[in-house]
């Protein structure tokens, strides 16, 4: 059992545990992963890394409620132990001092692209961040961004904060007036990447994304999470989560995300007329 | 004397009988098919021993359990005897009892067996191993005063739970690593329950655990420390048992199309996550109506007959050879006959098409026939020119069989490996070439048995205590 040493909901629907696991704190990197179980009957599904502490022993997550599984998290209070808790998986991000770096963070993300952002930067590049979400009010960490860019530009949907536009506008905007970008880290939800690396491909520069398929192990040994690169087959959890934007096969990977649509639809359905017995119950 | 009175037996040529849940009633539950024998079964079948001199039975064992020996005590009901002569070479015969494949290792040279049905060596294992497991008053297992040596053990399958149980008894400090959350290996992820009920393997685990050996679940070696870093850390030898886990796929168009599993994937799914208790447990599978399994071994019977239960309305097994080449273990075959699967052999996969949302729809199969024997020994199929044609699917397993996973030999400098991927180390001892690390079990053999992990643990576990205490 891994205890949860600190929660804290970043907005209504995303959450940030701190969790005591000191093998995955002791090798963490950013771009890594982990394998997490809610509890015995939980499935096993995949969370980046979004921090560690390695004299705590604690590595940080955070998540976005999407279906049950994550909405079963996000009931977990400090205190509370999850039954699994399994990494760093994955290969991590290659920080090389490549000169001026793009960071593009969607949503959630942007709890990932922190930690990537603040490697980048330890070791010497120039970072231009562009995050975006879809309100003002499911925003977060626009100061935890700033902190490690050198310049921010945030984008909403709405317009209720920064620019009113989609995160692909600026980042065309970025390269046609800085010429010296070498490299695009595009992180958040899989129609973002797709389309920032096709915003990127004209000027080839090469971009990596995280990919997103549903995974069961993480250790590649079930082949769930196989994607197409460059016309071959790759497992995530372990040939990656990154890879070069540009060779990804897009439509695979979001037809495979899909997989289990129905069966996702029931166990959300079950969980809210769960929640709504237990409110029930109490009143 | 005993002897005497047995001096003209009369041979009784027939085995008797194991009772089994019914194929169409047991294709729709997990289950074990096969319930098992009765103690009057048991003796009955016990009875049936020549005890022969040359003892063929034993030759034909991997890990020359004392067969004649546990029978006899079996025979004649004295069953804790039965116990002690059996566990001298086989620490997990509940185990092997299910799922040796007996008909071409001990069964098969059993004297018996020459003129009519050999003795079930397997099945009066398997009641032996049960009997033992149901008694309250087990006696403590005996274990040597420490002798303060530390041995890191990686994986939980058969290999490393021997290991373990080994050098425990012998009293060194044992640390079992796995990267699962659970325990047991291909035991627990990817034999079916209905062919070994789980609450078996945790019973093995639970006996490991008794001995003092620390079990590390959801400890990926490689990510968390390296088998470098374990050694320098503070531990004296290590055994890798780390299997044979990744999956094979055929390569060909339209592979990863939605609803394409790896027989892992299907398995694990079905019995790691308990799958076919969805939506009780989290974890969802494909419920088919069609579905088709690529591979003639005991992992694609599994698949198929979880299929079954899962639910699909008609199962195929496409094989590119012929039903003699089958290399499940023969009962499952027969099992899954049974149970209605229905076995499309000399066919292979040419390719998969799918629909417009990317699910598979239909597999185009080629035609085989059988050409001159292999490096296997076993005929060549080849391809029957122009044969086409096309079989309806939404479903599909591969079943190809699996080596290696690369995480340990790429972390680990100074191991040998083999082109397939299996890491080398000597047959007697499992010495790897790399200073205090022993190897044994799928990661050496390639996808090979239950029995040979666990003989290739037991082997290694001399030789680590001679090391130790060298
Ligand atoms: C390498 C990787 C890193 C990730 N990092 C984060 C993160 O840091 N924060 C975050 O909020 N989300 C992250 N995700 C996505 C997260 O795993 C899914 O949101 C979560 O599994 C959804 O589960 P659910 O039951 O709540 O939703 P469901 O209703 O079950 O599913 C919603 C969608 O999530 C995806 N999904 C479902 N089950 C799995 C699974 N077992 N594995 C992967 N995807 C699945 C499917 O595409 C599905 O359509 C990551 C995914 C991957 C592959
Ligand atoms: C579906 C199926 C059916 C089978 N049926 C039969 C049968 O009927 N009869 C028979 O005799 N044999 C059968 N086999 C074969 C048999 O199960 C294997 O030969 C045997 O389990 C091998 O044992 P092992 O200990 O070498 O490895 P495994 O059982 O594969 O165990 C290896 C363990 O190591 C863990 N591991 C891997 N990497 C790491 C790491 N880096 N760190 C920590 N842990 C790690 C894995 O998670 C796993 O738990 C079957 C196999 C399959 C897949
Ligand atoms: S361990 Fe397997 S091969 Fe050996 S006697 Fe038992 S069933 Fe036969
Ligand atoms: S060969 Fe068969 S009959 Fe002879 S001792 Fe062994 S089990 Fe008994
Ligand atoms: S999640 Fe199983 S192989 Fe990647």
């Amino acid at each position: 059992m891994y205890k949860i040493l600190h929660r804290e909901d970043l907005t209504p629907q995303i959450h940030l545990f701190r969790i005591e696991a000191p093998a995955v704190a002791k090798k963490a990197q950013a771009g890594q992963f982990i394998i997490l179980m809610v509890d015995e009957k939980g499935e096993r599904f995949p969370l980046t890394i979004g921090g560690w502490d390695r004299e705590e022993g604690s590595v940080t997550i955070v998540f976005m409620e999407v279906g049950k599984t994550t909405r079963k998290l996000a009931t977990l209070q400090a205190g509370d132990s999850i039954h699994a808790f399994i990494g760093p998986l994955g290969i991590p991000t290659h920080t090389d001092n490549v000169g001026t770096v793009v960071c593009v963070a969607g949503g959630f993300a942007t709890a990932i692209v922190v930690p990537v952002a603040q490697a980048l930067k330890d070791a010497g590049n120039k970072i231009i961040s562009v995050m975006g979400f879809r309100s003002k009010d499911m925003m977060f960490w626009e100061d935890k961004l700033q902190d490690v860019s050198d310049e921010l530009i945030i984008c909403t949907d709405d317009g209720s904060c920064g620019r009113k536009a989609l995160v692909t506008e600026p980042l065309k905007e970025v390269l046609e007036t800085h010429k010296d970008v070498k490299l695009v880290i595009a992180i958040g939800p899989t129609i973002m990447m797709k389309f920032a690396s096709a915003t990127t491909k004209p000027f080839g520069v090469k971009t990596l994304v995280s990919l997103n398929p549903i995974m069961v192990d993480g250790t590649g040994m079930c082949g769930c999470c196989r994607v197409e690169v460059g016309g071959e087959t790759a497992f995530t959890c372990v040939d990656g989560p990154d890879f070069d934007g540009h060779q990804v096969d897009w439509d695979v990977l979001m037809a495979r995300q899909k997989s289990y649509c129905d069966e996702e639809k029931t166990s959300l359905d079950l969980w809210e007329e769960y929640c709504r017995s237990q409110m029930g119950g109490k009143a | 004397m005993a002897d005497e009175k047995r001096e003209k037996p009369k041979i009784n040529l027939n085995r008797v009988k194991m009772p089994k849940q019914e194929p169409l009633v047991r294709a729709h539950n997990f289950d074990e098919v096969a319930t098992g024998y009765t103690k009057e079964m048991a003796m009955e079948e016990a009875g049936r021993c020549i005890q022969c001199k040359k003892r063929n039975c034993v030759a034909g064992c991997p890990v020359n359990v004392n067969i004649p020996e546990f029978v006899l005590a079996l025979r004649d009901g004295n069953m804790w005897d039965a116990v002690d002569q059996l566990k001298a070479n086989n620490a997990l015969p509940g185990i092997c009892g299910r799922v040796c494949p007996q008909e071409s290792q001990c069964e098969l040279v059993c004297t018996l067996g020459k003129k009519g049905a050999p003795i079930a060596i397997g099945r009066l294992e398997r009641f032996v191993a049960d009997w033992e497991s149901d008694q309250t008053n087990k006696p403590k297992p005996v274990i040597a005063p420490s002798t303060g040596k530390k041995v890191a053990v990686v994986g939980s399958g058969p290999a490393g739970l021997t290991v373990a149980a080994d050098l425990a008894k012998m009293g060194h400090q044992i640390t079992l690593f796995e990267a699962l959350h659970v325990a047991g290996g291909v035991l627990v992820y990817g034999i079916p329950e209905f062919r070994l009920p789980k609450a078996i393997v945790q019973g093995e685990v639970d006996y490991v655990k008794t001995l003092g050996v620390d079990v590390r679940l959801d400890a990926v070696i490689g990510k968390i420390d390296t088998v470098d870093e374990l050694l320098a850390d503070s531990y004296d030898a290590m055994f890798l048992g780390t299997g044979a886990g990744l999956p094979m796929f055929l390569g060909l168009p339209g592979e990863n199309l939605n609803g394409i599993y790896s027989a892992n994937e299907y398995l694990t799914r079905t019995n790691l996550m308990k799958a076919y208790l969805f939506p009780e447990y989290d974890t969802p599978i494909k419920k088919s109506k069609k579905i088709v399994v690529i591979g003639g071994g005991n992992v694609a019977m599994d698949s198929a007959r979880c299929a079954m239960r899962l639910g699909a309305e008609e199962v195929y097994i496409v094989y590119r050879r012929s039903r003699e080449e089958l290399p499940a273990r023969a009962e499952e075959v027969e099992n899954a006959e049974e149970e209605g699967i229905i076995f499309k052999l000399l066919t292979n996969p040419k390719r998969f098409i799918g629909d417009e949302n990317g699910w598979v729809t239909q597999m185009e199969c080629l035609e085989m026939e059988l050409g001159e024997p292999d490096d296997s020994g076993r005929r060549r199929p080849i391809v029957k020119e122009g044969s086409e044609f096309i079989i309806d699917v939404d479903t599909v397993v591969v079943a190809l069989g699996t080596t290696p996973n690369p995480l340990i030999p790429s972390t680990t400098p100074g191991l040998d490996t083999t082109k397939k991927g299996t890491v080398v180390a000597e047959e007697e001892t499992g010495k790897t070439v790399k200073d205090k690390v022993w190897a044994g079990g799928d990661l050496v053999t390639g996808a090979a048995t239950v029995i040979s992990a666990m003989g290739a643990g037991k082997r290694a576990a001399v030789a680590i205590d001679a090391y130790l205490k060298g």
